[in-house]
């Protein structure tokens, strides 16, 4: 869907906005994809994630989705599958060196992140692409890491409070504890607050 | 002959100069801000090793470092670690380029370990032409890495000694790090950017593609002084003189990435010997470029002219005050 993929980073702007909701969604939805198990819910997931993003980006399911860095235009469909700007070869008036009938992704890339609220993030060197998380779900994978760093901000919180009482820790460990909590023993209203 | 007799042909590893990252004489010339020459090799279709030093012998004269290119083009010829490696035990100083085009990570890192352990000091990261444009269309693109990441890549390994996965190089590979622009190629205006990029992937030198537009160079050059860019890495401008009008208009159609003026074409054509004229242009576009502030010096690819590299050089006087005979001979 070459002409809807224009039209999407045409309105970088608008589906950078379009994008956020959709990860806060999925963050805020952890706790449910937790309690089904994140195995299960890949799969029906991914499909969808599929079915919308290949209409709109023409995804590749390359599983490391990296659009709001690059204005909006999916780098996948880069012949070269470059991660970190156009190569040397665009052609006169941004065409691409491998198929000269198609816009230059990356030159895309560029003009779209002019456009977006967090364009400068077109600037990050990415890495090369997990070829083993090809075909699964990005967004998925969104909501597990941020769920993860908050996970990660706690345990933080929960060493400094064990090294601030090594004593207290000796004789009653339970008060401040080390071992990883499950979470039906987490009391999410307080986290939440 | 035992291993042992062998070892005098190789360099022993040691740690670089003080202020250097490489046993490079590239780098040591450039951080000693003089003007740099380098000069591209033209990589035979054959197995003997005297085809490559005498396609060498007329850039060593006034070159600090020759390219070995890695099947640009995508055209298959001697490989470049295997030139480098020769080169290099010749006593000259080499570039050992590496595109992404035709081999995965696996492959590149372990490359980048026996270039350096044969003592190439200079590594160009380049992305590559499609395999389209080649003389075999019909081979798999890899593009596993793009230039950036195999940038990071190689500076991750040079100065964490470690490789992408994590496990620990014992004697990390000391070698300088290029990239590739191309100053004068859509999209003009994030080129700049795209330098930048580079630079933080680590690129320390870079290599640009022709360069026979100046007022556009001189606009690219602009952009990169504001940004502070000549600061943090070397420039050194891509030039070659051209053959004749009609090879200028092949070469602006059917090579990816060249942008030739209508003008110099003109000119080119009402030439009475085109040979001479382009030339005589080629030296007139590095006097030119030598006045831009922010180059770093000239990279010069003559394909197929090599005969006239060490003329244009010298004639164009940016070696003056500089030693000049075999300069990229002579031990690292």
């Amino acid at each position: 869907m070459y002409r809807a993929r224009l039209f999407a980073i045409r309105h970088s702007r608008k589906f950078e906005w379009i994008y956020k909701r959709v990860e806060q969604v999925m963050v805020a939805l952890d706790p449910v994809f937790a309690k089904i198990g994140y195995g299960r819910v890949e799969r029906p997931i991914a499909l969808v994630e599929q079915g919308i993003k290949t209409v709109l980006f023409d995804c590749k399911m390359c599983g490391q989705c990296v659009l709001s860095s690059t204005g909006m235009s999916c780098p996948m469909n880069c012949p070269k599958e470059l991660r970190n700007g156009p190569c040397g070869g665009v052609r006169e008036g941004g065409y691409c060196e491998v198929k000269p009938w198609m816009k230059c992704v990356w030159s895309l890339a560029w003009d779209g992140a002019a456009r977006m609220k967090d364009g400068d993030k077109i600037r990050e060197v990415l890495p090369p692409v997990d070829r083993s998380l090809k075909g699964s779900s990005s967004w998925l994978r969104v909501s597990r890491e941020k769920a993860a760093k908050l996970r990660e901000a706690r345990e933080a919180s929960r060493t400094a409070v064990a090294e601030a009482f090594p004593e207290a820790r000796a004789i009653e460990p339970s008060s401040a504890p080390l071992a990883e909590e499950p979470a039906s023993a987490v009391n999410r209203e307080v986290l939440k607050k | 002959m035992s291993p042992s007799d062998y070892t005098d042909q190789v360099p022993v590893y040691a740690p670089p100069p003080e202020g250097h990252v490489s046993h490079s004489r590239l780098e040591r010339v450039l951080r000693a801000g003089r003007f740099a020459v380098t000069a591209e090799l033209n990589p035979p279709d054959s197995a003997d090793p005297s085809d490559v030093f005498d396609a060498a012998q007329p850039l060593g004269e006034v070159a600090d470092a020759i390219n070995a290119t890695d099947a640009s083009g995508a055209n298959c010829h001697m490989s470049s670690i295997g030139i480098s490696a020769l080169l290099t035990r010749a006593g000259y100083s080499t570039v050992y380029q590496i595109s992404c085009r035709d081999r995965n990570r696996i492959a590149i890192q372990g490359d980048v370990l026996g270039a350096a352990a044969m003592g190439v000091t200079n590594v160009l990261c380049l992305t590559g032409d499609g395999v389209g444009v080649g003389d075999q269309p019909g081979a798999k693109p890899v593009f596993d890495f793009d230039s950036l990441t195999l940038l990071r890549t190689i500076r991750t390994m040079r100065d964490q000694g470690m490789f992408l996965s994590g496990r620990k190089i014992t004697r990390p590979p000391q070698m300088f790090l290029g990239a590739a622009e191309n100053p004068c190629i859509h999209p003009q205006d994030w080129r700049p950017d795209r330098l930048a990029k580079k630079v933080e992937a680590g690129a320390e030198f870079i290599q640009t593609n022709y360069i026979y537009d100046i007022p556009l160079f001189e606009k690219f050059m602009a952009r990169v002084r504001d940004m502070g860019l000549d600061k943090r890495v070397y420039i050194l401008a891509g030039v070659g003189p051209l053959a004749s009008a009609k090879a200028a208009r092949w070469m602006r159609s059917n090579v990816p990435g060249i942008h030739v003026p209508d003008p110099l074409i003109d000119r080119m054509e009402k030439a009475e010997k085109p040979g001479a004229e382009g030339k005589k242009i080629c030296i007139e576009l590095i006097q030119q470029i030598r006045e831009i502030k922010g180059v770093a010096g000239v990279h010069v690819m003559a394909y197929r002219r090599e005969h006239q590299v060490s003329e244009i050089i010298l004639e164009s006087g940016v070696l003056e005050g500089r030693k000049s005979r075999r300069r990229a001979a002579g031990p690292e």
